[in-house]
C-alpha cells in the first residue's frame, strides 16, 4: 500500500520538473544526497557501535568499533575488537540503571490516553463551538487561541503545584493535565476543519431522527479522519518526548518517561556512565524508528497539514 | 438545530473545559498574580509588588546582568538557527523535488532525527562532542562559545528535516503551469528562483521562520541535557535561566515567575506578529 503511494508521488514530482534539467544534474546530486543522508543519520549509527563497546573506549575511538582507530594499523585495530566488545553488557547495565521498559510501559500509556482524550474531547468540543454560536463558544475559542501562545515556563509552577494537589502526579492523572495543556492547538485544527463541513448533511441526520451525540460520531467522525491522524501524530511527538513537564508533574521516584530516565542516568554531580548510556539511547531511539518504519506516510502529511493550518 | 445541539454542552465542551481551567487557566492566572508575591509553594505568598521584577536586574543595590546576557545569548542563537536551518532546509527541499532517485529515503533519513526528543538528541552529540574535543583537551562547555555552536548544531540537526518537510510541500503547490511559462519566457534557474519561486513560496517561508523564531526561543531540553547552562551560567537560554531561578535557589521563586511573565510576552508579541503577517499574505493569495 504505502511503497504504491509512495511511488505515485514520484512520478508526480517527476512529472512537474522538465527532463532536460533532471539530466543534467540528476546523478552528481543523487550521490551528494546519498552520502550527506548517511552522514546525516551517522551520530545514530555512532550510538548504535557504542553500545556494544566498553566504556573506557567510547571516548578513545568514538567512530569506530574496535578500542583503537583503522590508522593505527590493520593488525592493531582488529586486536582492539575483542578488547572492546563487551556484548549486551551495557544493555544490562543500563535496563538495571533505568528500569528501562518501565520507562517505555509508562511512555506508551501516557501518550496513547493523553492523545486518545485530546482527539477525543478536542474535536467534540471543536464541533460544538463552531455549530453553536453564543458569547460562551466565542470566549471558548479566544482562550484556545491565546492558550496556544503561551509558553511552559509561564505555567510550570503553579500548574505542577496544582496538579501534585488534585493528585494528578500518576500516569492516569498527567493525561487530564495533557488534555488541559494541549487543547489550544487540538481545538483550534479541529474548529478549522469543522467549518469546511456543509451543515446540510449534518440537518439531514437530525430529520432522520439522530441526537447531536450521533450526528457528531456517525456523520462527522467519519469526515474529520484526516484532521485526526494530524492532531494525533503532531501531539504523540511532543508528548512522547516532552521532558520537562512530566518531571515536573509525575511522581519521579515511582514513575518515569522515557526521557526522564534518560536525564537521570546523569547523576546529581554530573557523572555519566557512558556505557550504560549509550544503551539506553538505543533503547530509546529502537521504538521511535520502528514505529516511524510503519507510520512514514502519515508522520509526514500529519506534519505537513500541521504546518499550513499551525 | 443549533438549540439541539446547545443543550448537549455537558458532552461537549464540559469534560475538555474542566481539564482547560486545571491545566491552563488557573495556573496561568495564578502564575501572573504569584509574579507579584514572595511564595515558596502556591499556598503561602506575600504580596510584594514589583519587587520580584525589580529583583531581575537589580539585587542589593548591584546590578545583576545574568538574565539580560541569558536574553542577548538567547535572541542570538535564535536568529543563527532560523537563519541556518532555513537556509539549509530550502535548498534540500529544492533539489529533493526535482525527482532524484532515492528521493524517499533522503527524505526519510533527513526527518528522522526530530523524531528523536531533545534529551535523547543531545545525550548523542554530547558523546560526540565531547569524545572529539578531548582530543584538544576541551568540553563542550568549556566557554559558552563551545557550548553555543554545539546548541546550534543539535538543533539544526534537529529542525532541519522538519523544516524541508514544510517547504517540499510549498514547492509542490506551486502550480506548474507558473514554472513552464516563465521557461518558456526564457528564465534562467536563477531567475526561476528569484522571480517565481521565492514570491510564491512566501506564506511557507514565514511559517517556518517563525516556527524555528518561536522553537529557539522556547528551548529547553537540549540545553538542560547539552550544557546544563555551564560554564557558570553562561549558556543559560532564557527558558533554563526561568528554571534554574525558580527551582535552583530557594525563596527566588517570584523572580523566577516574574522572568517567565516577562518571557510570556516575549514569545506572545513574536507570535502575535507572525499572525498578523501571514493573515496578510493570505488575503493578498
Amino acid at each position: 500500500m504505502a511503497t504504491k503511494n509512495q511511488k505515485e508521488k514520484n512520478t508526480k514530482a517527476e512529472n512537474s520538473v522538465s527532463t532536460v534539467r533532471r539530466a543534467r544534474h540528476g546523478t552528481p546530486l543523487t550521490i551528494f544526497f546519498t552520502i550527506l543522508s548517511i552522514l546525516w543519520i551517522y551520530p545514530i549509527i555512532v550510538v548504535v557501535l557504542n553500545s556494544f563497546k566498553r566504556k573506557a573506549y567510547i571516548f578513545r575511538n568514538p567512530f569506530g568499533l574496535s578500542s583503537v582507530p583503522l590508522s593505527d594499523g590493520f593488525d592493531k585495530w582488529q586486536a582492539g575488537l575483542s578488547k572492546a566488545f563487551v556484548a549486551w553488557l551495557n544493555y544490562q547495565n543500563a535496563i538495571k540503571k533505568t528500569d528501562m521498559f518501565r520507562c517505555f510501559g509508562y511512555s506508551v500509556f501516557i501518550t496513547v490516553v493523553s492523545v486518545a482524550l485530546i482527539v477525543l474531547c478536542c474535536s467534540m468540543t471543536a464541533w460544538y463551538i463552531t455549530r453553536v454560536h453564543n458569547k460562551a463558544t466565542t470566549v471558548i475559542y479566544l482562550l484556545c487561541l491565546f492558550s496556544m501562545i503561551v509558553p511552559f515556563q509561564m505555567v510550570m509552577f503553579t500548574l505542577s503545584k496544582f496538579a501534585n494537589m488534585l493528585h494528578l502526579s500518576t500516569p492516569w492523572g498527567i493525561t487530564i493535565v495533557y488534555l488541559g495543556f494541549g487543547a489550544g492547538l487540538a481545538v483550534f485544527m479541529f474548529t478549522g476543519f469543522v467549518k469546511s463541513i456543509p451543515l446540510e448533511i449534518e440537518e439531514a441526520a437530525m430529520i432522520d431522527g439522530c441526537n447531536p451525540a450521533q450526528i457528531f460520531f456517525e456523520v462527522d467522525v467519519p469526515i474529520m479522519k484526516p484532521t485526526i491522524i494530524t492532531v494525533a501524530i503532531l501531539d504523540s511527538m511532543w508528548i512522547w518526548n516532552d521532558y520537562l513537564l512530566p518531571s515536573l508533574v509525575l511522581n519521579v521516584n515511582k514513575y518515569r518517561t522515557i526521557p526522564i530516565a534518560i536525564q537521570y542516568l546523569k547523576q546529581s554531580h554530573g557523572q555519566i556512565d557512558w556505557g550504560a548510556m549509550m544503551a539506553a539511547l538505543v533503547l530509546a531511539i529502537v521504538p521511535i524508528v520502528i514505529f516511524y518504519a510503519f507510520a512514514q506516510k502519515y508522520i509526514i502529511e500529519g506534519v505537513m497539514a500541521g504546518a499550513v493550518k499551525g | 438545530m443549533e438549540k439541539t445541539v446547545k443543550k448537549y454542552w455537558w458532552l461537549f465542551v464540559l469534560p475538555t473545559m474542566a481539564a482547560f481551567v486545571i491545566g491552563f487557566i488557573v495556573p496561568f492566572v495564578y502564575g501572573v498574580f504569584l509574579s507579584f508575591c514572595k511564595f515558596t509553594t502556591v499556598t503561602d505568598w506575600k504580596w510584594v509588588g514589583l519587587q520580584n521584577y525589580t529583583k531581575i536586574f537589580v539585587v542589593n543595590g548591584k546590578v545583576d546582568t545574568t538574565f539580560l546576557h541569558s536574553l542577548w545569548y538567547t535572541t542570538l542563537f535564535t536568529v543563527v538557527t532560523m537563519l541556518i536551518i532555513n537556509v539549509v532546509a530550502f535548498a534540500i527541499a529544492m533539489a529533493l523535488t526535482k525527482g532524484l532517485k532515492g528521493t524517499n529515503f533522503f527524505r526519510t533519513c533527513f526527518f528522522l532525527p526530530n523524531l528523536i526528543g531533545g534529551i535523547v538528541l543531545s545525550y548523542i552529540w554530547l558523546m560526540i562532542f565531547n569524545s572529539v574535543l578531548a582530543n584538544y583537551s576541551k568540553t563542550i562547555v568549556s566557554t559558552q562559545w563551545y557550548a553555543f555552536w554545539g546548541l546550534v548544531a543539535v538543533v539544526c540537526w534537529q529542525q532541519i528535516g522538519y523544516m524541508m518537510i514544510i517547504y517540499i510541500a510549498g514547492i509542490q503547490n506551486i502550480p506548474s503551469d507558473l514554472i513552464e511559462a516563465a521557461e518558456i519566457d526564457g528564465a534562467n534557474s536563477h531567475q526561476l528562483l528569484r522571480y517565481v519561486t521565492i514570491p510564491t513560496l512566501m506564506p511557507t517561508i514565514t511559517i517556518c521562520t517563525f516556527l524555528t523564531l518561536t522553537n529557539g526561543f522556547k528551548l529547553f531540553d537540549q540545553n538542560l541535557a547539552l550544557t546544563g547552562g555551564n560554564p557558570g551560567k553562561q549558556s543559560q537560554l532564557l527558558a533554563l535561566n526561568i528554571y534554574d531561578t525558580m527551582y535552583g535557589t530557594t525563596g527566588w521563586q517570584g523572580v523566577g515567575q516574574a522572568k517567565a511573565v516577562l518571557f510570556f510576552i516575549l514569545v506572545a508579541v513574536i507570535s502575535l506578529l507572525q499572525n498578523k503577517l501571514t493573515t496578510g499574505k493570505e488575503t493578498q493569495a
